[in-house]
């Protein structure tokens, strides 16, 4: 018997693309999507259900669909996107109520991933230059998404501890650069130049989008329990980050008042928050070393991701942007239900 | 939750017991494995009894070889490190501070073949001047004249100043935590400079000066018994006639968040400013001490407290004595 799998956030980057990957194991029997939007990206199998964003009707979906894998990838990290309640519903609110559904009486449940990341463990001046994943933060986190992800977190080992049959799979990601994703990061290095603190060039950690989807099919193959940190190789000056994109640096914003200079920015359209601007002056470095022992090839170092990152941004410039997909709920009813349509491709 | 959870408390019970373990295991594989293939080799003759032809198919799945690693491409620009040293700024560096090194401070050595000439190690000196004019010169002089280069661990505080924090990481600084010298002391097997008096040393009043410190609480001990690596220390003499403190006012200090705030002698002979700048031209001096290796397993999670405060003392007295030694021997502070 295959795997029954739920997907949080369908239509985000990250859920879109894992439905994507999954649909095409034979492994799964079962796709469902939830989302309080409609999916972005064309999906064949998945089930598709629209929720609210604290999924209120979670455990009904797992019980009657029998779910044994969840895949957790709806927790926002990029805190430009929505207002810091919605961010808190989603994330906060929304983990609480997946992991109540997913330890009911008789849950049916036994593998759980959930996609971290590497926010959590903040960027102080005393921090080590590589996190390992039992580095603890030094301060409590002073931003929005550093602690929602902190309450997350700890669902997610209260949940562990209290499920010792469940498979519980926590990945940290570094910050991810690639050819679709957009991120607060990625949208400073579109610009004409890169903003950077006066008189600081942090050292900085990339991982490629691809790696991201493929190390979590990974985890959820080998069914690999606990936390691992997913970033490429090497550690970047930011300088040297603007560089490979083919910038120069705009050190614009003061070492001192870097909050109100950041508000002016915002002004202007650019928009830094607390948590990109502690990593523009002290940087991260996540250890992805046990991940690579558990198995795991990356496909691109840091300087790879950004380089890549770059070389679709400038066809992207050139030729323009493809016409996105659009969800149509009858059509796609239709084709997962009709009896007119002939699914298995052997037949 | 985690697999490491487990692996520091089977670590730290048994490292031995471990080993046993996988050689064990390993036997248990060796024997399933021959178990494996005389069972193939009866398949295979009940096969070829039946039918020749079916004899080419292995039953037994042969495991292929791993495909070769190709290194993935990294397109990277500068030469900093992980640890944000940049060899390419280090030479700038270099250059520019060799007449210094040279002609101004004038430096010596005594004892640098006592430097190991590979492999891990950790360097630790006395440590003076009201802007440490010490660390620049062990690193300098084990730079151009062991050939190595050494990464100096220092307060957080430098990286939290713009330009010169960037500064400090290009040339070599990496902030004191634990886990970065296990790092470059285990894993990279690099040579660490650390001053243990921290900047208690540099504090001081000019009345105290070549009176070590407190060593802090012996961490740098701890350290290289978990990184298995030995001890190298280095005493210094002449950095505290470079920028003696004259006076130290501790409410400023604590009102612009310094570890000290100080009147230097170089600020009364040259002015506020100038004072910062220029160090007066004293003799260096430095002797490398007999390196002291631990008789402890590497990697432990903590060592006897007694142990490492013996150690950490035993270390103090003997760059304390050194320091005594060489400055009996010192006929002039500007000559040596």
């Amino acid at each position: 018997m295959g795997r029954r799998v739920l997907i949080t956030g369908l239509a985000t980057f990250w859920g879109g693309l894992v439905a994507k990957a999954m649909e095409r194991d034979p492994g799964v029997d079962v796709l469902i999507g939830l989302d309080t939007r409609e999916p972005s990206v064309e999906l064949e199998r998945t089930e598709y259900v629209r929720t609210d964003e604290n999924y209120s009707i979670l455990s009904r979906i797992v019980q009657a669909a029998r779910i044994d894998t969840i895949v957790h990838t709806f927790l926002i990290v990029d805190s430009t996107l929505m207002r810091a309640r919605t961010m808190h519903e989603i994330n906060v609110i929304g983990t609480m109520n997946l992991f109540a559904a997913a330890s009911a009486p008789g849950s049916s449940v036994r593998d759980v991933v959930v996609k971290s990341s590497s926010y959590v463990y903040g960027s102080a001046k005393e921090d080590p230059v590589w996190f390992t994943e039992e580095a603890a933060r030094s301060h409590p986190p002073r931003n929005r998404v550093e602690r929602s992800l902190e309450a997350v977190e700890g669902y997610v080992r209260d949940f562990a501890e209290d499920n010792p049959h469940v498979n519980v799979t926590l990945l940290r990601f570094s910050n991810v650069l690639g050819p679709d994703i957009s991120t607060p990061l990625s949208r400073l290095l579109e610009l004409p130049a890169v903003p950077a603190i006066l008189g600081f060039d942090p050292r900085l950690q990339f991982v490629h989008e691809d790696d991201v989807i493929r190390s979590i099919l990974f985890v959820l193959e080998r069914r690999l329990p606990g936390i691992y940190n997913v970033a490429g190789d090497g550690l970047l000056p930011w300088s040297e980050v603007a560089s490979i994109c083919g910038k120069r640096l705009a050190p614009v914003i003061p070492p001192f008042a870097t909050t109100q200079s950041a508000m002016a920015l915002k002004a202007l359209g650019i928009e830094m928050p607390d948590e990109v601007l502690a990593l523009l002056r002290f940087g991260r470095g996540i250890d992805n070393r046990r991940l690579k022992r558990a198995g795991f090839r990356y496909d691109y170092t840091s300087a790879g991701a950004i380089e890549a990152f770059i070389e679709a941004l400038r066809l992207r410039s050139t030729v323009g942007v493809e016409p996105s997909y659009r969800y149509e709920r009858d059509i796609e009813q239709f084709f997962r239900h009709s009896p007119a349509v002939v699914r298995d491709p052997d037949a | 939750m985690t697999p490491s959870d487990d692996d520091a408390t089977a670590g730290t019970a048994e490292p031995v017991a471990d080993d046993q373990l996988d050689d064990r295991v390993g036997e248990q594989l060796l024997e399933e494995d021959l178990l494996e293939a005389a069972l193939a080799e009866t398949l295979d003759n009940l096969r070829a009894v039946r039918t020749l032809a079916e004899e080419t198919t292995a039953l037994v799945p042969v495991p292929s070889p791993e495909p070769a690693e190709e290194p993935l491409d990294d397109p990277r620009r500068s030469d900093v490190d992980e640890w944000g040293r940049s060899e390419h700024m280090r030479e700038i560096a270099r250059r520019v501070y060799d007449p210094l090194y040279r002609r101004w401070f004038r430096a010596e050595w005594e004892g640098l073949e006592k430097i190991p000439a590979e492999g891990g190690a950790l360097l630790v000196a006395n440590h003076a001047a009201a802007i440490p004019s010490d660390a620049p010169v062990i690193m300098h002089g084990i730079e151009t004249e062991v050939g190595r280069p050494v990464y100096g661990l220092a307060d957080q505080l430098f990286r939290t100043l713009p330009l010169a924090g960037t500064m400090w990481a290009r040339l070599g600084g990496v902030v004191a935590h634990p886990d970065n010298a296990y790092r470059l002391l285990r894993e990279q097997r690099q040579l660490v400079l650390v001053f243990p008096e921290g900047s208690k040393g540099p504090a001081k009043h000019y009345s105290q000066r070549y009176r070590l410190r407190r060593f802090g609480r012996g961490g740098f001990i701890e350290i290289a018994m978990r990184a298995g690596v030995p001890i190298v220390p280095i005493a210094v003499v002449g950095a505290e006639e470079s920028m003696p403190i004259v006076f130290k006012s501790t409410s400023l200090a604590k009102l612009i968040g310094l570890p000290y705030f100080p009147v230097t002698a170089n600020q009364l002979v040259l002015g506020p400013v100038g004072g910062l700048l220029a160090y007066f031209p004293a003799k260096f001096r430095l002797r490398v001490l007999d390196p002291v290796v631990f008789d402890v397993p590497a990697d432990q999670e903590r060592y006897s407290r007694s142990r490492v405060m013996d150690e950490s003392e035993h270390i103090r007295e003997q760059i304390q004595a050194a320091l005594f030694d060489m400055l009996r021997e010192r006929r002039s502070v500007w000559f040596g």
